[in-house]
């Protein structure tokens, strides 16, 4: 196995934003329930998806290993939302398993637990809170307890004033703190949603084509983004984007997807040459 | 507490309360005929509007904030009044047509006893504890499995609308034991005061406002609460809300259920003041009216459907006596036009009207 354990950011430690802040920094926790003894943080096994006959996911076989920054690509239908949808809760696979870490079963999980196991998702298109201004939308998003009755007698402590300013930095929106959501540009919203899943502090990031509808200048800045990210999280991109593909994947492992299955592993530079893949997606 | 609304609408309130305290007081200090008496008449329609605008202020608490729009919180109403009903039918005593220890429609029936339901009922406190304890596990076994199965918009409006129906066919028929179709009426005392004295009703007024004061308050501050800002997201991004760990069952049913609950107080200060309470508040109708002055006065915004709720029914009051047949066509036509062209309601229009001032 190929990952490097040493990179992950281990409890009580933390990371600096890269665009100045250097004494205020976001500690991560550890989440008390993943275990990942095993050098794995998800675990897709022979996972089914059928929606009337139809089969979304077929016979799916994926693992991510911790601090991996996986790049999942594939045709239209290929089952890759459906993917991040069973990861996450919100279908139930017809039959397969998916383990985060080594015990939690998500099969067995709803998608408020899975989000407070530790499992953030960025949804397709951007979805923020648009009446809320940015802070807030930063705000409800903190990792803390969110019951009704908590959340009634909240007060925001100068610590956690200091942990939104981080993320706000890190995400290029730190004079955009008190900005209705709503009045973003679209790639601003999309960086707001990645800044929603930081500030949650996740084991597992989800990232569900970041880049979509973005300009080239954007797209860079995420992809600078997603580089300063990488080792403190594991990360799941999907996209469409094969120039920003070859740029966050760098060496690592890039999975294709094709009718609800893998078609093919490995660096960018292996997928691309490979018959099967040129076929499917990226030849004519 | 301060912080709550900005420095002038503080003022605004504060005087407007100030205005309204002082007409029980003008009422009791002059005499008939004077320059500044108010009659009893004037002032028992200010406070079925306050009844009213709790209602509307309840009601926007789900629909303006959280985005769940009831059909049905007629029947919360209707149930905090009747729950007040009962203790003061038991307060007539002997005073009734057919001066029994029943009230006259049990005797109509040809009753001996209360039925199981209605025993301690003749504990004020009791009654004021169903007030609260009967909407409010209505409201939240209906939410929880409502919200449980994830019934939206649409849909979630139209089962709070066979609801209401529900009971009101249920309550309609003499057997359910609250009077039928005519529900209870003919009161007498409260407490041993008598529900005609000046004084009684002075002080009723009072409760009233004090009553909506404190829910505006209240409202106001969970709105303005990191939990009020849950229920906006609830209201714009439902699913969002649960990727990031918050459970939209709790929150809804919460709100649900407060919503419901402050819905019956307005029915529980309505019925006293009014005199009346039967089957037809229950009626679909009555709850689509709600909506209307919350719509009217602007949702989401608290104080909208509060004076909503009272230009509308002062409407009203000018228009069935003026032109009853034609309300029911006026309400619709104010309904269609607030849809089309002032979808913030009243409050929205002044918002704009501020602004543009500002910019001019």
């Amino acid at each position: 196995m190929s990952y490097v354990m040493s990179g992950v950011l281990r409890p009580g430690q933390q990371y600096s934003s890269a665009t100045g802040d250097q004494g205020v920094s976001y500690q991560r926790i550890k989440q008390a329930g993943v275990d990942t003894t095993h050098g794995a943080i998800l675990y897709l096994e022979d996972i089914v998806v059928s929606f009337d006959g139809f089969k979304a996911i077929n016979h799916l076989n994926l693992d991510i290993s911790v601090g991996e920054l996986r790049c999942i690509i594939g045709p239209n239908g290929a089952g890759k939302t459906t993917m991040m949808d069973v990861i996450t809760g919100k279908t139930k696979p017809s039959s397969g398993s998916a383990f985060f870490g080594q015990t939690m079963d998500l099969t067995k999980m709803n998608e408020v637990e899975i989000a407070h196991a530790g499992i953030g998702r960025k949804f397709q298109r951007p979805t923020v809170f648009e009446q809320h201004s940015v802070f807030e939308n930063l705000e409800l998003a903190m990792k803390m307890d969110k019951c009704v009755v908590t959340t009634l007698f909240a007060r925001l402590n100068s610590e956690q004033r200091d942990k939104i300013a981080v993320v706000l930095a890190l995400i290029r929106l730190h004079d955009q703190g008190r900005r209705p959501a709503g009045l973003l540009s679209h790639g601003q919203k999309q960086w707001l949603e990645i800044g929603m899943l930081l500030i949650q502090e996740p084991q597992l990031i989800l990232l569900d084509e970041p880049v979509a509808g973005m300009s080239d200048a954007e797209t860079a800045r995420t992809a600078e983004l997603l580089n300063e990210l990488r080792g403190k999280h594991s990360i799941m991109v999907v996209e469409h984007d094969m120039g920003f593909v070859t740029e966050i994947a760098q060496q690592g492992k890039v999975t294709v997807l094709h009718e609800g299955s893998v078609l093919a592993e490995g660096t960018m530079q292996q997928v691309q040459v490979d018959e099967r893949v040129i076929e499917v997606y990226l030849g004519r | 507490m301060r912080h709550l609304f900005p420095r002038t609408t503080w003022f605004a309130i504060l005087i407007l309360a100030a205005v309204a305290a002082l007409l029980p007081v003008l009422n009791l200090c002059f005499p008939d005929g004077h320059l500044l008496h108010i009659s009893g008449y004037a002032m028992g329609i200010v406070a079925k509007f306050m009844c009213y605008a709790l209602a509307a202020l309840a009601l926007d608490l789900v629909w303006g904030y959280t985005g769940i729009l009831s059909l049905g919180h007629g029947v919360f109403f209707a149930l905090g009044a009747y729950a007040h009903g009962m203790y003061l039918m038991r307060a007539i005593g002997h005073d009734g047509v057919y001066q029994s220890n029943l009230p006259d429609f049990m005797v109509f029936l040809d009753w001996k006893t209360y039925p199981w339901y209605w025993s301690m009922t003749d504990s004020f406190l009791y009654c004021m504890a169903l007030v609260i304890l009967v909407p409010g596990i209505l409201a939240f076994i209906f939410g929880f499995f409502a919200f449980r199965s994830r019934i939206k918009g649409v849909y979630f409006s139209i089962i709070t609308q066979a609801m209401t129906y529900a009971f009101m066919l249920l309550f309609f028929r003499n057997d359910t034991g609250f009077g039928g179709n005519n529900g209870f009426t003919d009161f007498k005392r409260l407490l041993g005061f008598s529900l005609t004295s000046p004084a009684t009703k002075a002080v009723l007024f009072l409760i009233t406002l004090f009553f909506l004061l404190g829910a505006l308050v209240l409202c106001r501050w969970i709105v303005t609460s990191k939990l009020g800002r849950v229920l906006q997201g609830v209201r714009d991004s439902e699913s969002r809300l649960m990727f990031i760990g918050y459970n939209p069952l709790w929150f809804k049913l919460f709100v649900w259920t407060l919503s419901a609950v402050l819905c019956s107080i307005a029915g529980a200060l309505y019925v006293p003041q009014v005199g009346i309470i039967n089957p037809s508040e229950m009626s679909p109708a009555n709850s689509i009216e709600m909506v209307i002055w919350a719509a009217v006065g602007g949702r989401g915004t608290l104080l909208g459907p509060i004076i909503g709720a009272f230009t509308v029914n002062g409407l009203k009051s000018w228009f069935t006596a003026a032109f009853p047949d034609l309300w029911l066509y006026a309400l619709g036509l104010l309904f269609i036009l607030v849809t089309l062209f002032m979808q913030q309601g009243m409050l929205g229009v002044l918002g704009k009207f501020k602004k543009t001032k500002e910019a001019a």
